[in-house]
Formats: C-alpha cells, structure tokens, sequence
C-alpha cells in the first residue's frame, strides 16, 4: 500500500510536466498571434478549410492518419469505400471526400 | 510482457498464415467488369522495424501489414489486415546469440454489405470495436506510440479481433453533430488465424465535427464460461486551430479498470509540416490500471500500474516514420525503463491498372 501511495507520487509528476507543456504551448500561440496582430482568440489558426472535401477529409478521416502523399485516381472509389466503413462516413462526406481527392 | 506483444505471442506459426493468404487470394480472381476506373484493389498497409528494451532486455521485431481492399459490385467491399512478424531476443534475456520465431495473425478479414445510407452490414473476422483504439490506432502506421495501452485488452479479449456479424453506421449526420452506433457478436472459434471468443457488445459515440471532439461509450459481454461485463468511455480532442490532438479512454472490466491519456502536438507550425522542425511530432501518454481481483491471462498488468511514456516521432518524406519513445512503469511488481524505436513505411498502390 505504502508503495503505491509512492507510485501515486511519481505519476503527479510527468502529469504536471504535461500540464505545464501545454500551458506553455498555449502561451506560445497567444503571444505570437499577437504579435503578428491578430486577434487572440484566434492563435496560430490554420488557413480557413473553404474546400468542403478538404474539411470532410480532416474532420474524419485525418483524425488519425495523415492523408497519402500519393493517390491514384484508380482507387479513389475503394479508398473511400473503405474509409466509409472504417469512419463511418456519411454519404454527404463521402461525396465531398471524392470530389476532393479526384476532382 | 505488455497485452498486445503477450496476444501475438500466443498466435499460430507463420507457415498458418498462408491459409488466411489463400482466402484473401480470391481477391485477386475479381472480375474486372465489377470494378469502375475508381474502384481498382488496392494493396496498403506498412512495413516497419521495431526495437524494444524492457527491463534491460533487447528485442527485435521486423513486420509486415498489408491491408487489401477490393470493391465487389456496388453494394459490397472485402477487406483485409494481416500482420506478419519476426520475433528476435537473446537466448538467455540479456546474453547469448539472437534467436527468433515468426508470427502471424489475421486481424479482419471481412466483408462489408452497404445496406443503406445509415447501415453497413459486415461479416467476417473484424477488429472488436470496443473503445476507439482497437479500430483507428493499431496500424503500424497509424500508432504514435509503439506499444498499446495497458487496458488494451479490457473489452477486445487480448486478440483483439470478432468472428461474426457487425452492424454500424451513421444515426444522424449532420453538420453539426455525427452519432454513430456499432453492433456486434462474436462466435467461440480456436480455429488457427480465426481465435476468438463468443461475446457481444456495442459502441456509441457523438462527434461534432466543427470542434472535433468526440464522445463515446463501449460495452461487451463476454459469453463463454465465466461470463463478464466490460464498459469504457473514450473523448478526442484535436481542435481545427492548432495540430495537439488530445485523445483518451477509460475502461472497466471484470478484474481490473483503467485509463490512458495521450497526447500530441505536431510542430508544423514551425515553417510548415514540411520543415525540419515541422516534422517533429512530441508525444505524451500517461497510463494507469487498477486491479481489483486476481485475472490470469487477461493480459492486464498483475498489480496497480502507472505509466508515463513520452515520445518524439518524425515524419520523414514519402510516407516513411520514425518513432521512438521512453516509458517508465511504476509497479508493486516492479519498476521498469521501457525504451522504443521504429521506423515504419506506409505503401499505397493500385492491384493493376483498371479501366480508363
């Protein structure tokens, strides 16, 4: 017992490490937007997604993985076919997503 | 040991893998007036070296995962995942001549039947879909930290794979919010490439698109001898602002609960994600299961464990990554130092040229 009390210890540490990471990373980002003259509310924001297929494809399917490099339009159809099952994508997204890998 | 490398271990030899290639061949014989210029097979999936020190112990782990996808007409989509690897260690742990095994594994071979616009209809051998990252993390390619969390196998069994039927889809989608609800059953098989055990269970999640976050909750029922509940919860995070994707889950199963935490942060706001530091991706899981009773061989810690692993990836050029990290586990069975690195190349490319 009194060693997990200790392990319970050593875990608050890397939690305050991770803690005090994203506090600073988030200072970071404020304090540049700032200073590049934009609004705080906004740091670092990516440029704005108008692409409904792009936003589609980050809102679903690069939630965890990176898109490819590389995709031939052969296989567009079956990518998506697969991402549909895989992310359950709707069929508005999964027109969207086709239309932006092969336009 | 932790549960997902334990699982492999306990996989059929690498010649059995051959049976599951065989049934996956068939994909090959498809006949092409099925297939539109868009619907080519495709072959994916990875190719990676992993090395592993635990407790002062080296080991060594080549592997292959190729994934193959082909459409079946309109309305059906077989898919596979294979993953194929080598196993080398020292003879006596730390000393001694590098000695091996391969091992193999059929983690889904299923086929997917697109009854609706909110029903997908799959049979086969599918990835168990309790909790989120059985389903979306353990690619090779995919995983930002090499080993699975500690309560991995809470829900999913240690194989991590169903023989059976599966519903899911889309109950509402729309802009602004996505839920989504999974349904499935499981048969018992010992079949080589096919293990699993007869369970049922579902999952149900909320996604909000516009702030990318994502809540769920999982349930399964184990169904042969003792039977057993098992639940969790899970919530993502990755804000469109900024690349930090924060995601975690929570589980409780018949002898132990637990949590893991994991966090990421991309720099590619450093010159873009094409840059030098752009590349750089700090990772940080922090990690905790609870015992409550004695469970052998449900491949969750034997004691109260708290891990914290921090990693550093780097995304290089044409698909290739390195990963590595540092984990340091604190248990009433003992302390350990848990070092990691890989390199993995993720392949993408047409079975053959189709129609134009």
């Amino acid at each position: 017992m009194k060693n997990m009390r200790s392990n319970s210890k050593y875990a608050v540490l890397p939690l305050a490490i991770f803690l005090l990471g994203s506090l600073l990373t988030w200072a970071q980002a404020a304090t540049s937007a700032q200073s590049a003259g934009r609004a705080p509310s906004a740091p670092h924001a990516k440029p704005a997604v108008t692409n409904p297929g792009e936003r589609a494809f980050q809102a679903n399917c690069g939630r965890c993985h990176n898109p490819p490099e590389q995709l031939s339009p052969r296989i567009t159809g079956t990518v998506l076919r697969h991402m549909r099952e895989r992310a359950l994508l709707s069929p508005q997204d999964e027109r969207d997503i086709l239309k932006y890998l092969a336009p | 040991m932790r549960p997902i490398k334990s699982a492999k271990l306990k996989q059929t030899r690498f010649p059995r893998v051959a049976i599951a290639l065989r049934l996956a061949g068939f994909l090959l014989l498809l006949p092409g007036h099925l297939l539109s210029a868009q619907n080519v097979p495709i072959v994916s999936g990875a190719v990676g070296f992993f090395d592993s020190k635990n407790t002062g112990i080296n080991f060594f782990q080549p592997v292959f995962a190729p994934v193959v996808v082909a459409p079946l007409g309109k309305h059906f989509l077989a898919e596979s995942r294979f993953d194929l690897r080598g196993f080398y260690e020292r003879k006596n742990g730390n000393s001694g001549p590098y000695q091996g095994s391969f091992f193999g594994s059929t983690q889904y071979l299923q086929l997917d039947y697109f009854a609706a616009d909110k029903l997908t209809i799959t049979a086969g051998r599918f990835l168990t879909p309790f909790g989120t990252y059985n389903e979306r993390l353990t690619a090779i390619w995919i995983q930002k930290i090499q080993d699975a969390p500690l309560i991995f196998s809470i829900g999913t069994r240690t194989t991590g794979s169903s023989d059976g039927a599966m519903v899911r889809g889309a109950l509402i989608a729309k802009p602004a919010i996505h839920v989504n609800y999974i349904g499935y059953f499981s048969a018992s098989s010992n079949a080589p490439q096919f293990q699993a055990g007869r369970a049922a269970g579902y999952r149900f999640d909320a996604y909000f698109p516009g702030k990318r976050v994502e809540i769920g909750t999982s349930y399964g029922r184990f169904l042969q001898g003792t039977h057993n509940n098992s639940s969790g919860a899970h919530f993502w995070w990755q804000p469109w602002r900024f690349p930090l994707e924060v995601r975690s889950e929570y589980a409780h199963g018949a002898h132990a609960q637990g949590y893991w935490i994991e966090s990421t942060y991309r720099l590619s706001q450093w010159r873009g994600p094409d840059s030098l530091f752009g590349r750089l991706e700090p990772v940080f899981r922090m990690q905790q299961t609870f015992r409550n009773s004695p469970g052998q061989g449900d491949g969750l810690p034997a004691a109260d464990t708290t891990q914290a692993d921090f990693g550093l990836d780097y995304h290089l050029p044409h698909e290739v990554r390195l990963n590595s990290s540092y984990s340091r586990k604190l248990s009433a069975t003992g302390n350990a130092n848990i070092w990691d690195i890989s390199l993995t190349y993720r392949f993408l490319f047409p079975m053959w040229r189709g129609h134009q």
